[in-house]
């Protein structure tokens, strides 16, 4: 089944401004993890609204688990959607952890005994049980935005959607980040939509989908989407510094592989020189 | 400017019962000249640290009320603390904490949102006119323009729109030039590229090297890019709970990995590859930016290829 | 950090922390009323005696508690300056002017210095013993009636709660803002009133600005989460009435009782 579909969708804010998102296809196997990469203003973080209802389509249609989503079913779309934003702060209701993670499965309206157990579930899947009672602005960046992903899961929703949600972290934090959703998608199997501009963090998915200017302009496996490199910085993409050294290697001849990790680089590297 | 701190240290909620120490007897000169990178977890007191160089948290020996500890018989005076840019002494009550401002920059993290006024000139003329007052209006828009046109921006596209209408970048460009605008000799930045997609940071390193080159002498960096260091900077001091593990420059402090990933942090992509290299025989004698990196396995392989063919 | 301590959640396990909030509202209400109807310095110190024992049992540190005091220690100094010199007493010690500093005066004034601190130390024991959700579910619950004249009593406990959450954020943020714009040479110290107004404008347009922001973004944060109101809502912790509840309630029973006591048959005023 189909987690997410978008067909022919276009979205504008305002009516006399430019489409931001542009008859857009797209779409997200159950189970699939999906890093979408874009530069600032490509129309990636519009796209999560739009699957998850917080913004309507102009034009075409978005469907969620087979359920096209309409202004009187938003409600349970939202409960098998989840999205998880950029700024750690500005996402908790709640001063303590455990009241955070436990208000979308409040809003609900499941009873106490159920939510004490969605708590204990999404706490352990982000790796924060020993957190439950801590207040959340003692937090580091990276440990805060595991408990937003909590408080989507507490909800147990069958897609997760990121929303840069790494963009404000520090490297540690954003690894936190990764490896929380690598995980929830390989044992939870819940499927992962990953928005972000790093391309490091697009190399675990199964499929990275590149966006410009409201649609999607290239998408396949991580490994082939980084090969096309030039294709890349047309879209604005800086390469992962990596990238950059295979790059400059290959363009000078030197019969190196375009990868982007380091020690099958320096393999290849000592087999030359 | 030089700036040289010695056995400086700092306490957060002093006499309370969450005092906690932010920096333990750090001693620490950067010299002119230098791009300096300051790396560090937060909490590490980099921030503290970047914070006493322009004067916002004060030495307790610079305030009016401060009086000097009687010893008690037989007790060691405590090291002496000194904080000095150029001859300016911060440590001094007679100092004018407000004149060291304009002569140290500083740009905070996301200082875009510190934007405040009706036009993009008026914001960059803020500091301007705090800092020189009785400037004529035609002294203070030549100064406004050179500072956003140095950040890269069109100025008379700009000057009179408002700067809540620009993009991510341009804004945080404005805010720059809104600190350099007074030409400060050492301008400190706090993670300046934080929050921006690649192409941006690059941008904005880009523009720190030419504001180094024609603008500012010493420029500071906090930051926990690894690769943005090795790439960027002439000289890096790693801070750990609030003290200074190492001052080293790039090369030479990528080479104590071991120590590093020990503090919790990463060390640059060139330096996995060189240590990588060394593992299988092949040393690589580069200063750990891209660009020498490619330049010297492309130059072994040359060579490698001649000794091949004859 | 900067420290706000007024109104903060102080996170310890005790006595105090287990009550239920719905009664702690309504002890802090009678404690007031307690504070009010004492007349003479027996009566406060009865209460005063309680207090301690509330912050002994609640496990705060005796310095945060002084902390709260000090917030408002200008306010307390600056009344019982007024009643100093203004309150009209027979046994004048010093006089001048219009001035007259009077035995009566004094005391006067030490009660009512005395009264204030009871009552900032009693309302902060509230906040650093329960969590905003708490507080805001104790309201929301002794407000369930209102709803009958159709008062969005829900929607106000949230509006509490997140006020509660975000207000060391914005302090925080103040501080970062106030500080960038230090280092533009801006100068908040000096010159007259007037001008001390104006340099607030570029620490207030970022933050008011920043305050929209986050609203904004927590208000998606909150739709994402199937927010949609009070309606159909349940609640993860459920209040519940403990052994604990009962004593906290004889203890506030037996003050007011010895207030009143105290008010009949001891010497006032005083």
């Amino acid at each position: 089944m189909k987690a997410i579909a978008f067909s022919n969708v276009s979205f504008r804010y305002e009516e006399d401004s430019p489409f931001v998102i542009d008859k857009l296809n797209f779409s997200v196997e159950e189970g699939e993890f999906v890093a979408v990469l874009g530069h600032n203003g490509s129309g990636k973080s519009t796209l999560a609204r739009l699957a998850n209802g917080l913004l309507v389509p102009d034009a075409g249609s978005v469907s969620v688990f087979g359920v096209q989503l309409t202004d009187k079913n938003l409600f349970d779309v939202r409960k098998n959607v989840g999205v998880v934003f950029q700024n750690p702060d500005n996402q908790t209701v709640a001063t303590i952890v455990e009241d955070d993670v436990a208000f979308g499965a409040e809003n609900v309206g499941l009873p106490r005994e159920e939510i004490g157990r969605r708590i204990d579930f999404a706490l352990r899947a982000v790796g924060m049980e020993a957190y439950r009672h801590a207040t959340v602005a003692r937090l580091s960046g990276g440990q805060k935005q595991r408990v937003a992903i909590a408080g989507v899961l507490a909800l147990k929703p069958r897609a997760v959607i990121l929303d840069e949600s790494t963009a404000m972290l520090d490297p540690r934090g954003r690894r936190e980040i990764v490896e929380v959703v690598t995980r929830l998608n390989k044992e939870e199997g819940i499927t992962v939509v990953l928005i972000t501009h790093f391309m490091e963090e697009a190399l675990l998915a199964d499929r990275a989908v590149v966006m410009n200017r409201g649609e999607i302009v290239m998408q396949g496996r991580p490994e082939e989407i980084f090969e096309r490199q030039e294709e890349l910085v047309t879209y604005n993409l800086a390469l992962p510094r990596i990238g950059v050294v295979c790059n400059r290697l290959r363009a000078a001849g030197m019969p190196v592989p375009n990868t982007l990790d380091a020690e099958a680089l320096a393999e290849e590297i000592a087999k030359c020189v | 400017m030089r700036i040289v701190a010695e056995h400086l240290s700092y306490v957060y909620n002093a006499r309370s019962p969450f005092a906690t120490a932010a920096l333990k007897d750090v001693s620490l000169t950067i010299e002119e000249g230098e791009f300096f990178g300051i790396i560090g977890h937060t909490g590490s007191g980099k921030s503290t640290f970047v914070q006493h160089l322009n004067g916002l948290i004060r030495l307790p020996s610079s305030l009016k009320r401060y009086k000097k500890k009687k010893l008690k018989k037989g007790q060691l005076p405590p090291p002496e603390t000194v904080l000095k840019v150029g001859d300016i002494d911060l440590g001094d009550k007679k100092t004018d904490f407000r004149a060291l401002r304009k002569h140290v920059g500083m740009v905070f993290q996301y200082p875009e949102y510190q934007l405040f006024a009706e036009t993009v000139k008026e914001d960059v003329a803020f500091g301007l006119k705090n800092f020189s007052k009785g400037l004529s209006d035609e002294e203070t828009e030549r100064a406004v323009k050179a500072a956003v046109e140095v950040v890269g921006l069109d100025y008379e596209a700009l000057k009179d729109k408002s700067p809540f209408e620009l993009s991510g970048g341009q804004k945080r460009r404005v805010a720059i030039a809104g600190v350099i605008v007074t030409r400060p000799e050492v301008l400190v930045l706090d993670e300046p590229a934080a929050g921006l997609d690649p192409l941006g940071k690059q941008e904005v390193m880009e523009l720190l090297h030419k504001l180094h080159s024609e603008w500012c002498k010493t420029i500071v960096i906090v930051s926990h890019d690894m690769d943005e260091i090795s790439e960027n900077c002439t000289k890096a001091a790693v801070f750990s709970e609030g003290s200074v593990k190492f001052v080293l420059p790039p090369k030479e402090l990528f080479r104590h990995a071991d120590e590093l990933t020990a503090l919790g942090l990463d060390v640059p992509l060139t330096a996995k590859l060189c240590a990588a290299l060394e593992k299988r025989g092949v040393s690589l004698d580069c200063d750990l930016t891209v660009n020498d990196f490619v330049e010297k396995v492309l130059a072994r392989w040359v060579a490698q290829k001649k000794g091949d063919n004859a | 950090m900067k420290d706000v301590s007024f109104g903060q959640y102080y996170p310890v396990d005790s006595f105090s922390h287990r009550l239920d909030p719905r009664l702690k509202l309504i002890f802090l209400i009678a404690y007031i009323v307690a504070i009010f109807l004492a007349s003479n310095f027996y009566g406060l110190a009865l209460c005063a005696g309680l207090l301690v024992v509330i912050v002994v049992v609640s496990r705060i540190p005796f310095g945060k508690v002084l902390r709260a005091v000090r917030g408002v220690l200008f306010l307390v100094l600056f009344t019982a300056a007024l009643n100093i010199l203004f309150y009209n007493g027979e046994t004048v010690y010093a006089a001048w002017w219009v001035f007259a500093i009077t035995k009566e005066g004094l005391i006067f004034s030490a009660f009512l210095a005395l009264r204030l601190v009871l009552l900032v130390v009693c309302s902060s024991m509230l906040t650093y013993t329960t969590t905003p959700v708490s507080l805001t579910d104790g309201v929301e619950s002794l407000l369930t009636p209102l709803k009958w004249i159709k008062l969005p009593v829900h929607a106000l406990a949230l509006v509490m709660s997140i006020a509660l959450r975000f207000i060391p954020i914005l302090m925080d943020e103040t501080e970062r803002i106030k500080n960038a714009q230090k280092a533009r040479g801006a100068d908040f110290e000096s010159g007259n009133l007037f001008k001390r107004v104006k340099a607030m404008v570029p620490i207030l347009v970022p933050l008011l600005l920043s305050a929209f922001r986050r609203a904004d973004e927590l208000g998606d944060a909150m739709d994402a989460r199937c927010y949609t109101g009070g309606n159909g809502r349940t609640k993860y912790k459920k209040l519940r009435f403990t052994w604990r509840d009962l004593v906290a309630f004889l203890a506030v029973a037996a003050l007011i009782t010895g207030v009143v006591l105290m008010k009949v048959y001891l010497p006032a005023p005083y």
